[in-house]
């Protein structure tokens, strides 16, 4: 009832809040076990609406009964342990933790009323918090007093020790909470600022990137060539951005160096490269023969074909990499193409060289394919 | 004309779409969530649903899992901006017939709904080679090689299709019959939604998941 623990405790275990508060209420008389106990649930739970809260329990009977026991059994074992503690412990006892729970009353709702009405917060009982510390903490100091005065019985360095004691337990029972109570919060504070530093890191992102490609293809309006370019960089930033370089294969690897490739074609020549790697492999001396080779091929499909579109394709198999780079463009006539425009050195040449070999489709109006097949001197990983 | 019904949670795009296909098929209706889309799919009983992957609330493939058993006739055609990998084989082995991106043409995107229609199977470059990776290397183990295994022509078709050739330059290059290349692609279809191929999995993991 003062802090919700009972509700809460009946919720994670499916019992009736009733039947938890007549529990910590028996388990009172058991040497004021339960009022510590209540307090220390209730300084240890967490806000319903904290993201690392437990779920609830569906209410049963069955929860209830063996909750029930759990609490008998408890105090039976106290009190035939011998540590039912009589009139002359408990009842100081009981009022300092009494105390104790009015100063956790006082400063806990003080973090409460940030989700309660305006207007209740008005009232007065909205900051009571100097006045419950006061009034809980004479509690505390009497009950502490009353429990030594009872037990003058008690001699010499045994008497001091148990003062030292019950007061040193008498601060904890006060303190320990709230200083746990103010870590936690300190830590819902720190997720804010970083929930909050994200956010403007995201703001300062889509700033710079997307909001200024809207820009530009709103002004580009006319060339739908250029705006598609510019939508596909955009893309493929917030691509990269989004979901990291897993989507573009892995740094090293051929499927990253053939993705890189492309995109620089994109860049420089404003044209859409489509790219489908089948397989992965290293990348070696061979292989990246065959990245370069693709490069210079795309080159001068964006050059002279006239289309927008490229396609790239390259399998990896055991022992062999193919690649294949085909536009649809206006093509050539292989037999009357002299040699140059880079494919005699940069792509026959290159893959030679290697122990590849290139073959060329092309014909007037019929677009162009060049096939490059480079049997792998190393394993395949 | 086929009846067509539009699944998508950007209403840009829906309308955007809606202006492309509009007179070219008839538009019976559209949704823009999972539960919205299940109930209209099932009392307009389209030929085929243009689904969108990634939607609150399961997004396609719980829209597949509501209407297939009660309705079997209709077919799904994925159409996303995403490329990943697992997001295009879960949707195909969940039952969609196809798979395009956002950025097709309409032209294309109308010629994909005929396919549909028809009970072929409709494979972007894109969803080729993931096919083609998924369905790459030996296994020791084949437990039904029916299923587990694409037949050469198979490879061959797709290999074409991830190159960037359509249907008919297929054929044409194959030398065979447009029809034979959408039967072979169907075919490699149903061992996709069928197979239990280890590899696809693991294919899966090893791409992105790691």
């Amino acid at each position: 009832m003062f802090g919700g623990v009972a509700g809460g405790i009946g919720e994670r275990l499916g019992v009736d809040p009733v039947i938890v508060r007549i529990a910590f209420v028996v388990l009172s008389y058991a040497g004021a076990v339960g009022v510590v106990a209540y307090l220390l649930a209730w300084s240890l739970s967490l806000d319903p609406r904290d993201p690392r809260a437990p779920k609830r329990r569906e209410r049963s009977t069955g929860q209830a009964v063996a909750f029930g026991s759990m609490v008998l059994g408890i105090v039976l074992v106290f009190r035939s342990s011998g540590l039912w503690l009589g009139d002359a412990v408990g009842i100081p006892l009981l009022i300092a933790a009494v105390g104790a729970g009015v100063v956790y009353a006082g400063t806990a709702r003080e973090g409460r009323t940030r989700w309660r009405p305006a207007s209740f917060r008005d009232s007065p009982f909205g900051r009571p918090s100097l006045i419950s510390l006061f009034a809980g903490g004479a509690l505390v100091v009497g009950g502490v007093v009353w429990f030594l005065t009872m037990n003058r019985s008690f001699q010499g360095v045994y008497a001091v020790a148990l003062a030292v004691g019950a007061t040193v337990a008498g601060l904890t029972i006060v303190f320990g909470p709230w200083a746990y109570r103010l870590v936690n919060q300190l830590g819902e504070e720190r997720r804010d600022r970083i929930r909050s530093e994200e956010r403007s890191e995201l703001a300062a992102h889509l700033h710079d990137s997307v909001l200024q490609t809207l820009a530009l293809i709103q002004r580009n309006a006319g060339s739908p060539r250029k705006m598609a370019s510019l939508a596909r960089r955009q893309e493929r930033e917030l691509r990269m951005w989004l979901y990291g370089p897993a989507t573009a294969g892995w740094p090293g690897r051929l499927e990253a160096a053939v993705q890189n490739m492309a995109d620089a074609i994109e860049e420089a020549y404003e044209v859409t490269v489509e790219v489908v790697v089948v397989g992965d492999c290293a990348l070696d001396d061979q292989t990246n023969a065959v990245v370069h080779a693709c490069r210079e091929a795309a080159t001068n499909a964006s050059r002279h074909a006239g289309v927008g579109e490229i396609s790239v394709y390259i399998e990896c198999e055991p022992g062999r990499v193919t690649a294949f780079v085909r536009d649809r463009g206006k093509g050539f006539d292989v037999h009357a193409q002299p040699a140059g425009r880079g494919i005699a050195d940069s792509i026959r040449g290159r893959i030679e060289r290697h122990g590849g070999s290139v073959s060329i489709t092309s014909a007037p109006g019929e677009g162009c394919e060049v096939q490059i097949t480079m049997p792998l001197r190393g394993s395949v990983q | 004309m086929t009846r067509v019904f539009i699944v998508d949670d950007h209403r840009l795009f829906l309308s955007g779409v809606r202006a492309e296909l509009e007179g070219r098929v008839e538009l019976i209706g559209e949704a823009s969530d999972v539960d919205a889309a299940i109930q209209g799919i099932r009392a307009a009983k389209p030929d085929v649903v243009l689904l969108d992957v990634h939607m609150p609330g399961g997004g396609g493939k719980a829209v597949i899992a509501g209407v297939e058993e009660s309705h079997p006739d209709v077919k799904f055609l994925a159409l996303s901006v995403s490329d990943a990998a697992e997001d295009v084989i879960s949707l195909i082995r969940a039952g969609a017939r196809g798979y395009v991106t956002k950025t097709i043409g309409p032209d294309e995107l109308v010629e994909a709904i005929r396919r549909v229609n028809e009970g072929d199977a409709v494979f972007s470059p894109r969803l080729a080679g993931f096919v083609l990776d998924a369905f790459a290397g030996e296994i020791e183990v084949v437990s039904d090689p029916e299923i587990d295994q694409l037949t050469a022509r198979e490879k061959e078709v797709l290999r074409l299709i991830a190159r960037g050739y359509t249907y008919k330059e297929v054929a044409k290059r194959l030398s065979i019959s447009v029809k034979t290349v959408e039967t072979h692609v169907s075919a490699v279809l149903r061992k996709l939604q069928l197979s239990n191929r280890h590899e696809l999995t693991r294919w899966a993991s090893d791409r992105r998941l790691v």
